[in-house]
Protein backbone atom coordinates (compact mmCIF):
# COMPACT_ATOMS: atom_id res chain seq x y z
CA UNK A 1 0.00 0.00 0.00
CA UNK A 2 1.90 2.94 -1.23
CA UNK A 3 -0.15 5.92 0.01
CA UNK A 4 0.18 4.69 4.08
CA UNK A 5 3.87 5.55 3.40
CA UNK A 6 3.00 9.12 2.68
CA UNK A 7 0.52 9.95 5.27
CA UNK A 8 0.30 8.10 8.05
CA UNK A 9 -1.44 9.01 11.13
CA UNK A 10 2.34 10.11 13.03
CA UNK A 11 3.27 11.98 10.14
CA UNK A 12 0.00 13.65 9.99
CA UNK A 13 0.49 14.92 13.45
CA UNK A 14 4.56 16.33 13.05
CA UNK A 15 2.90 17.91 9.43
CA UNK A 16 0.33 19.54 11.28
CA UNK A 17 2.23 20.69 14.06
CA UNK A 18 4.17 22.84 11.06
CA UNK A 19 1.19 23.66 9.39
CA UNK A 20 -0.72 24.79 12.00
CA UNK A 21 0.94 28.23 13.17
CA UNK A 22 1.36 29.39 9.19
CA UNK A 23 -2.56 28.86 8.22
CA UNK A 24 -3.74 30.44 11.21
CA UNK A 25 -1.57 33.42 10.40
CA UNK A 26 -2.95 33.76 7.08
CA UNK A 27 -6.42 33.08 7.71
CA UNK A 28 -6.25 36.30 10.69
CA UNK A 29 -4.67 38.28 7.63
CA UNK A 30 -6.04 37.56 5.14
CA UNK A 31 -9.09 37.62 6.95
CA UNK A 32 -9.39 41.33 7.84
CA UNK A 33 -7.48 42.33 4.63
CA UNK A 34 -10.88 40.72 2.74
CA UNK A 35 -13.22 42.20 4.76
CA UNK A 36 -11.42 46.15 4.36
CA UNK A 37 -11.25 45.25 0.72
CA UNK A 38 -15.10 44.22 0.46
CA UNK A 39 -16.17 46.79 2.66
CA UNK A 40 -14.39 49.91 2.33
CA UNK A 41 -12.00 49.96 -1.05
CA UNK A 42 -14.12 47.96 -3.44
CA UNK A 43 -17.08 50.06 -5.37
CA UNK A 44 -20.35 49.52 -5.43
CA UNK A 45 -21.48 47.50 -8.13
CA UNK A 46 -23.27 49.67 -10.83
CA UNK A 47 -26.90 47.62 -11.17
CA UNK A 48 -26.54 45.90 -7.12
CA UNK A 49 -25.40 48.68 -5.19
CA UNK A 50 -24.15 47.95 -2.31
CA UNK A 51 -25.70 44.71 -1.94
CA UNK A 52 -22.33 43.18 -4.38
CA UNK A 53 -20.62 43.02 -1.28
CA UNK A 54 -22.56 39.91 -0.09
CA UNK A 55 -21.24 38.32 -2.62
CA UNK A 56 -17.75 38.64 -1.20
CA UNK A 57 -19.01 35.96 1.43
CA UNK A 58 -21.54 34.17 -0.98
CA UNK A 59 -19.14 33.23 -3.40
CA UNK A 60 -16.14 31.68 -1.50
CA UNK A 61 -18.78 30.13 0.53
CA UNK A 62 -20.21 28.21 -2.10
CA UNK A 63 -16.84 27.43 -3.76
CA UNK A 64 -15.56 26.12 -0.24
CA UNK A 65 -18.88 24.06 0.16
CA UNK A 66 -18.36 22.27 -3.35
CA UNK A 67 -14.58 22.16 -2.80
CA UNK A 68 -14.86 20.30 0.81
CA UNK A 69 -17.74 18.09 -0.79
CA UNK A 70 -15.11 16.57 -3.65
CA UNK A 71 -12.06 16.30 -1.13
CA UNK A 72 -13.93 13.66 0.98
CA UNK A 73 -15.83 11.70 -2.23
CA UNK A 74 -11.68 11.60 -3.06
CA UNK A 75 -10.88 10.72 0.33
CA UNK A 76 -13.98 8.22 0.74
CA UNK A 77 -12.46 6.83 -2.88
CA UNK A 78 -8.99 6.19 -0.86
CA UNK A 79 -10.54 4.73 2.19
CA UNK A 80 -12.54 2.17 0.11
CA UNK A 81 -10.01 0.98 -2.04
CA UNK A 82 -6.46 1.47 0.12
CA UNK A 83 -8.19 1.50 3.72
CA UNK A 84 -5.82 4.70 3.84
CA UNK A 85 -6.08 5.33 7.98
CA UNK A 86 -6.44 8.80 8.13
CA UNK A 87 -9.00 8.83 4.30
CA UNK A 88 -12.37 8.02 6.21
CA UNK A 89 -11.32 10.11 9.87
CA UNK A 90 -10.68 12.96 7.06
CA UNK A 91 -14.40 12.86 5.87
CA UNK A 92 -16.08 12.24 9.50
CA UNK A 93 -13.63 15.11 10.99
CA UNK A 94 -14.57 17.91 7.99
CA UNK A 95 -18.18 17.12 7.39
CA UNK A 96 -19.67 19.51 9.71
CA UNK A 97 -17.59 22.00 8.07
CA UNK A 98 -18.76 21.70 4.48
CA UNK A 99 -22.20 21.74 5.83
CA UNK A 100 -21.46 24.75 7.71
CA UNK A 101 -20.05 26.40 4.66
CA UNK A 102 -22.79 25.35 1.86
CA UNK A 103 -25.41 26.65 4.69
CA UNK A 104 -23.52 29.92 4.87
CA UNK A 105 -23.84 29.86 0.94
CA UNK A 106 -27.45 29.63 1.63
CA UNK A 107 -28.18 31.99 3.97
CA UNK A 108 -26.27 34.82 2.47
CA UNK A 109 -27.76 34.32 -0.84
CA UNK A 110 -30.81 34.25 0.60
CA UNK A 111 -30.01 37.95 1.95
CA UNK A 112 -28.60 38.83 -1.08
CA UNK A 113 -31.44 37.37 -2.57
CA UNK A 114 -33.99 39.09 -1.41
CA UNK A 115 -33.25 43.01 -1.98
CA UNK A 116 -31.89 42.12 -5.82
CA UNK A 117 -34.85 39.48 -6.76
CA UNK A 118 -37.07 40.21 -4.52
CA UNK A 119 -37.55 36.67 -3.27
CA UNK A 120 -35.96 35.20 -0.04
CA UNK A 121 -35.81 31.79 -1.96
CA UNK A 122 -36.70 29.69 -5.61
CA UNK A 123 -36.90 26.87 -6.62
CA UNK A 124 -34.24 27.79 -8.85
CA UNK A 125 -31.78 24.69 -10.80
CA UNK A 126 -28.73 26.43 -8.90
CA UNK A 127 -29.98 26.94 -5.84
CA UNK A 128 -31.76 23.23 -5.44
CA UNK A 129 -28.81 21.64 -6.09
CA UNK A 130 -27.35 23.68 -3.43
CA UNK A 131 -29.48 22.51 -0.83
CA UNK A 132 -29.05 18.88 -2.38
CA UNK A 133 -25.59 19.64 -1.39
CA UNK A 134 -26.42 20.86 2.32
CA UNK A 135 -28.48 17.59 2.73
CA UNK A 136 -25.90 15.46 1.26
CA UNK A 137 -23.49 16.76 4.24
CA UNK A 138 -26.31 16.15 7.10
CA UNK A 139 -26.69 12.93 5.33
CA UNK A 140 -23.34 11.61 5.33
CA UNK A 141 -23.26 13.24 9.10
CA UNK A 142 -26.35 11.29 10.35
CA UNK A 143 -25.37 8.22 8.74
CA UNK A 144 -21.76 7.64 9.75
CA UNK A 145 -22.84 8.17 13.58
CA UNK A 146 -25.65 5.35 13.05
CA UNK A 147 -23.70 2.41 13.46
CA UNK A 148 -21.73 1.64 16.73
CA UNK A 149 -18.85 0.51 15.02
CA UNK A 150 -17.25 3.49 13.14
CA UNK A 151 -15.57 1.89 10.73
CA UNK A 152 -18.80 0.47 9.19
CA UNK A 153 -20.61 3.76 9.43
CA UNK A 154 -17.37 4.93 7.59
CA UNK A 155 -17.79 2.59 5.14
CA UNK A 156 -21.32 3.30 4.48
CA UNK A 157 -20.89 7.02 4.45
CA UNK A 158 -17.78 6.68 1.62
CA UNK A 159 -20.45 4.90 -0.23
CA UNK A 160 -23.08 7.68 -0.40
CA UNK A 161 -20.23 10.29 -0.76
CA UNK A 162 -19.36 8.73 -3.84
CA UNK A 163 -22.79 8.35 -5.01
CA UNK A 164 -23.42 11.68 -3.93
CA UNK A 165 -20.36 13.00 -5.87
CA UNK A 166 -22.42 13.24 -9.08
CA UNK A 167 -24.55 16.16 -7.59
CA UNK A 168 -21.13 18.60 -8.02
CA UNK A 169 -20.91 18.76 -11.82
CA UNK A 170 -25.03 19.55 -11.44
CA UNK A 171 -24.62 22.46 -9.46
CA UNK A 172 -21.66 23.98 -11.66
CA UNK A 173 -23.26 23.39 -14.45
CA UNK A 174 -27.24 24.37 -13.30
CA UNK A 175 -26.44 28.15 -14.18
CA UNK A 176 -26.14 26.88 -17.98
CA UNK A 177 -27.87 23.62 -18.37
CA UNK A 178 -30.83 25.38 -17.39
CA UNK A 179 -32.90 29.03 -17.23
CA UNK A 180 -32.05 30.33 -13.56
CA UNK A 181 -32.84 32.87 -11.96
CA UNK A 182 -29.32 33.14 -10.54
CA UNK A 183 -26.70 34.51 -12.45
CA UNK A 184 -24.03 31.84 -14.35
CA UNK A 185 -20.26 31.86 -13.51
CA UNK A 186 -18.26 35.32 -13.84
CA UNK A 187 -14.98 34.13 -12.45
CA UNK A 188 -14.50 30.25 -13.88
CA UNK A 189 -15.09 30.57 -17.49
CA UNK A 190 -12.77 30.24 -20.45
CA UNK A 191 -10.80 33.43 -21.29
CA UNK A 192 -10.94 36.17 -18.83
CA UNK A 193 -12.92 36.45 -15.94
CA UNK A 194 -16.02 38.99 -16.20
CA UNK A 195 -15.30 40.81 -12.77
CA UNK A 196 -13.14 43.36 -12.78
CA UNK A 197 -10.10 43.55 -10.39
CA UNK A 198 -11.32 46.09 -8.08
CA UNK A 199 -13.88 43.08 -7.36
CA UNK A 200 -12.04 40.32 -8.07
CA UNK A 201 -9.26 41.05 -5.96
CA UNK A 202 -11.37 41.09 -2.35
CA UNK A 203 -13.27 37.98 -3.90
CA UNK A 204 -10.00 36.55 -4.46
CA UNK A 205 -8.61 37.48 -0.82
CA UNK A 206 -11.67 36.28 0.77
CA UNK A 207 -11.27 32.83 -0.97
CA UNK A 208 -7.95 32.80 0.40
CA UNK A 209 -9.03 33.33 3.47
CA UNK A 210 -11.92 30.83 3.85
CA UNK A 211 -9.09 28.47 2.34
CA UNK A 212 -6.56 28.95 5.15
CA UNK A 213 -9.68 28.76 7.69
CA UNK A 214 -10.52 25.38 6.19
CA UNK A 215 -7.01 24.20 6.32
CA UNK A 216 -6.55 25.26 10.29
CA UNK A 217 -10.16 23.89 11.26
CA UNK A 218 -9.53 20.87 9.08
CA UNK A 219 -6.35 20.36 11.42
CA UNK A 220 -7.92 20.25 14.59
CA UNK A 221 -11.29 18.87 13.91
CA UNK A 222 -8.74 15.64 12.42
CA UNK A 223 -6.34 15.62 15.24
CA UNK A 224 -9.10 15.71 17.51
CA UNK A 225 -10.61 12.79 15.86
CA UNK A 226 -7.68 10.89 15.46
CA UNK A 227 -7.52 11.27 19.62
CA UNK A 228 -10.97 10.08 19.85
CA UNK A 229 -10.21 6.87 17.89
CA UNK A 230 -7.41 6.29 20.22
CA UNK A 231 -9.16 7.00 23.18
CA UNK A 232 -11.79 4.21 22.39
CA UNK A 233 -8.76 1.98 21.29
CA UNK A 234 -7.68 2.18 24.84
CA UNK A 235 -11.14 1.63 26.39
CA UNK A 236 -12.21 -1.58 24.37
CA UNK A 237 -8.44 -3.18 25.33
CA UNK A 238 -8.89 -2.34 28.75
CA UNK A 239 -12.33 -4.15 28.54
CA UNK A 240 -11.38 -7.09 26.77
CA UNK A 241 -7.41 -6.96 28.05
CA UNK A 242 -5.45 -7.79 30.61
CA UNK A 243 -7.06 -5.12 33.07
CA UNK A 244 -7.47 -6.56 36.55
CA UNK A 245 -10.81 -5.26 38.26
CA UNK A 246 -10.69 -4.79 41.90
CA UNK A 247 -13.12 -7.48 43.62
CA UNK A 248 -12.56 -10.78 42.76
CA UNK A 249 -15.68 -12.69 41.30
CA UNK A 250 -16.74 -16.08 41.23
CA UNK A 251 -18.34 -17.80 37.66
CA UNK A 252 -20.05 -18.00 35.44
CA UNK A 253 -18.22 -15.47 33.54
CA UNK A 254 -18.17 -14.99 29.41
CA UNK A 255 -15.14 -13.65 27.65
CA UNK A 256 -15.11 -11.37 24.60
CA UNK A 257 -12.83 -14.26 22.49
CA UNK A 258 -13.02 -14.82 18.78
CA UNK A 259 -15.14 -18.34 19.55
CA UNK A 260 -18.69 -18.63 19.24
CA UNK A 261 -20.32 -19.77 22.25
CA UNK A 262 -23.59 -20.74 20.38
CA UNK A 263 -21.61 -23.42 18.40
CA UNK A 264 -19.45 -24.54 20.68
CA UNK A 265 -22.61 -25.15 23.16
CA UNK A 266 -24.20 -26.93 20.35
CA UNK A 267 -21.23 -29.18 19.74
CA UNK A 268 -20.32 -30.25 23.30
CA UNK A 269 -22.92 -29.03 25.53
CA UNK A 270 -23.47 -25.99 27.04
CA UNK A 271 -20.96 -26.43 29.79
CA UNK A 272 -17.83 -27.07 27.66
CA UNK A 273 -17.90 -23.82 26.48
CA UNK A 274 -18.07 -22.42 30.55
CA UNK A 275 -14.97 -24.98 31.43
CA UNK A 276 -13.06 -24.70 28.05
CA UNK A 277 -12.87 -20.26 27.95
CA UNK A 278 -12.35 -20.54 31.90
CA UNK A 279 -9.29 -23.11 31.50
CA UNK A 280 -7.53 -21.35 28.14
CA UNK A 281 -8.14 -17.71 29.01
CA UNK A 282 -4.68 -16.69 30.59
CA UNK A 283 -5.85 -14.88 32.77
CA UNK A 284 -8.20 -17.26 34.34
CA UNK A 285 -6.49 -17.51 37.44
CA UNK A 286 -6.87 -13.77 38.23
CA UNK A 287 -10.14 -11.94 38.47
CA UNK A 288 -11.64 -10.42 35.40
CA UNK A 289 -14.19 -8.17 34.98
CA UNK A 290 -17.69 -10.16 33.92
CA UNK A 291 -19.31 -8.57 30.91
CA UNK A 292 -22.43 -9.42 29.86
CA UNK A 293 -22.90 -10.23 25.92
CA UNK A 294 -25.02 -8.13 24.71
CA UNK B 1 -15.77 70.19 10.88
CA UNK B 2 -13.91 67.48 10.44
CA UNK B 3 -15.89 65.30 13.08
CA UNK B 4 -19.14 66.16 11.15
CA UNK B 5 -17.49 65.05 7.89
CA UNK B 6 -15.89 61.54 9.73
CA UNK B 7 -19.23 61.11 11.31
CA UNK B 8 -21.80 61.59 7.77
CA UNK B 9 -18.92 59.09 6.40
CA UNK B 10 -19.81 56.47 9.19
CA UNK B 11 -23.12 56.76 9.13
CA UNK B 12 -22.98 56.28 5.13
CA UNK B 13 -20.77 53.33 5.74
CA UNK B 14 -23.63 51.87 8.13
CA UNK B 15 -26.39 52.31 6.16
CA UNK B 16 -24.72 50.68 3.18
CA UNK B 17 -26.70 52.45 0.25
CA UNK B 18 -29.73 50.86 2.40
CA UNK B 19 -29.07 47.76 2.37
CA UNK B 20 -27.74 47.66 5.80
CA UNK B 21 -30.24 44.99 6.67
CA UNK B 22 -28.82 42.93 4.81
CA UNK B 23 -25.33 43.18 4.09
CA UNK B 24 -24.59 43.43 7.79
CA UNK B 25 -26.52 40.81 8.85
CA UNK B 26 -24.71 38.61 6.15
CA UNK B 27 -21.29 39.38 7.73
CA UNK B 28 -22.42 38.98 11.25
CA UNK B 29 -23.68 35.28 10.65
CA UNK B 30 -20.53 34.57 8.50
CA UNK B 31 -18.09 35.41 11.17
CA UNK B 32 -19.83 34.42 14.44
CA UNK B 33 -20.98 31.02 12.82
CA UNK B 34 -17.20 30.54 11.55
CA UNK B 35 -15.81 31.34 15.14
CA UNK B 36 -18.10 29.34 17.10
CA UNK B 37 -17.14 26.17 14.61
CA UNK B 38 -13.66 27.05 15.43
CA UNK B 39 -13.94 27.16 19.30
CA UNK B 40 -16.08 24.06 19.04
CA UNK B 41 -13.82 21.78 17.13
CA UNK B 42 -10.47 23.91 19.30
CA UNK B 43 -12.42 22.87 22.56
CA UNK B 44 -13.04 19.19 21.95
CA UNK B 45 -9.55 18.49 20.82
CA UNK B 46 -9.09 19.71 24.14
CA UNK B 47 -11.05 17.68 25.81
CA UNK B 48 -9.37 14.26 23.89
CA UNK B 49 -6.43 15.33 23.94
CA UNK B 50 -6.43 15.21 27.97
CA UNK B 51 -8.91 12.51 28.28
CA UNK B 52 -6.13 10.48 26.45
CA UNK B 53 -3.13 11.59 28.59
CA UNK B 54 -5.49 10.32 31.43
CA UNK B 55 -6.37 7.14 30.16
CA UNK B 56 -2.01 6.65 29.35
CA UNK B 57 -0.96 7.84 32.54
CA UNK B 58 -3.13 5.69 34.28
CA UNK B 59 -2.45 2.95 32.36
CA UNK B 60 1.32 2.97 31.15
CA UNK B 61 1.22 -0.70 31.72
CA UNK B 62 -1.76 -1.45 29.29
CA UNK B 63 -0.56 -0.64 26.05
CA UNK B 64 2.81 -3.21 26.31
CA UNK B 65 1.08 -5.86 27.44
CA UNK B 66 -1.96 -5.91 25.33
CA UNK B 67 0.11 -7.21 22.74
CA UNK B 68 2.03 -10.17 24.25
CA UNK B 69 -0.75 -11.68 26.24
CA UNK B 70 -3.78 -11.68 25.24
CA UNK B 71 -3.88 -14.69 22.45
CA UNK B 72 -5.48 -13.33 19.38
CA UNK B 73 -2.97 -10.15 19.20
CA UNK B 74 -5.45 -6.84 19.26
CA UNK B 75 -4.39 -5.04 16.06
CA UNK B 76 -1.23 -3.06 16.21
CA UNK B 77 -2.31 -1.53 19.85
CA UNK B 78 -3.19 2.57 19.59
CA UNK B 79 -0.34 3.64 17.45
CA UNK B 80 -2.43 3.91 14.58
CA UNK B 81 -5.50 4.37 15.77
CA UNK B 82 -8.57 3.74 12.79
CA UNK B 83 -6.38 1.06 11.06
CA UNK B 84 -8.09 -1.76 12.45
CA UNK B 85 -10.75 -3.31 9.98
Amino acid sequence: MPLQGYANPAQFQRLARIILPWSAGVTAVSLVVGAVLALLLSPPDYQQGETVRIMYLHVPAAWMGLFIYTSMAVAAAVGLVWKHPLADLYCRAVAPVGAVFTALCLITGSLWGKPMWGTWWVWDARLTSVLLLFFLYLGYIALVNAFDDPTRGERAGGILLLVGVVNVPIIKFSVDWWNTLHQPASVSRLGAPAVYHTMLVPLLVMTLAFMAYYLTIAIIRLRAELAGRRIQTLRLLMIGGDWVAPPPRPAPRVEISDHDPDAMAQRHGPAAWTATTTLNHPHSQAAAPVIPRS
Amino acid sequence: MLREYATDAMSEFLEMGGYAAFVWPAYGIVIVVLAGLLLVSLHRLRRNDAILTGLEAAHPRRRRNATAVSEPAPPSAPEIAGTDR
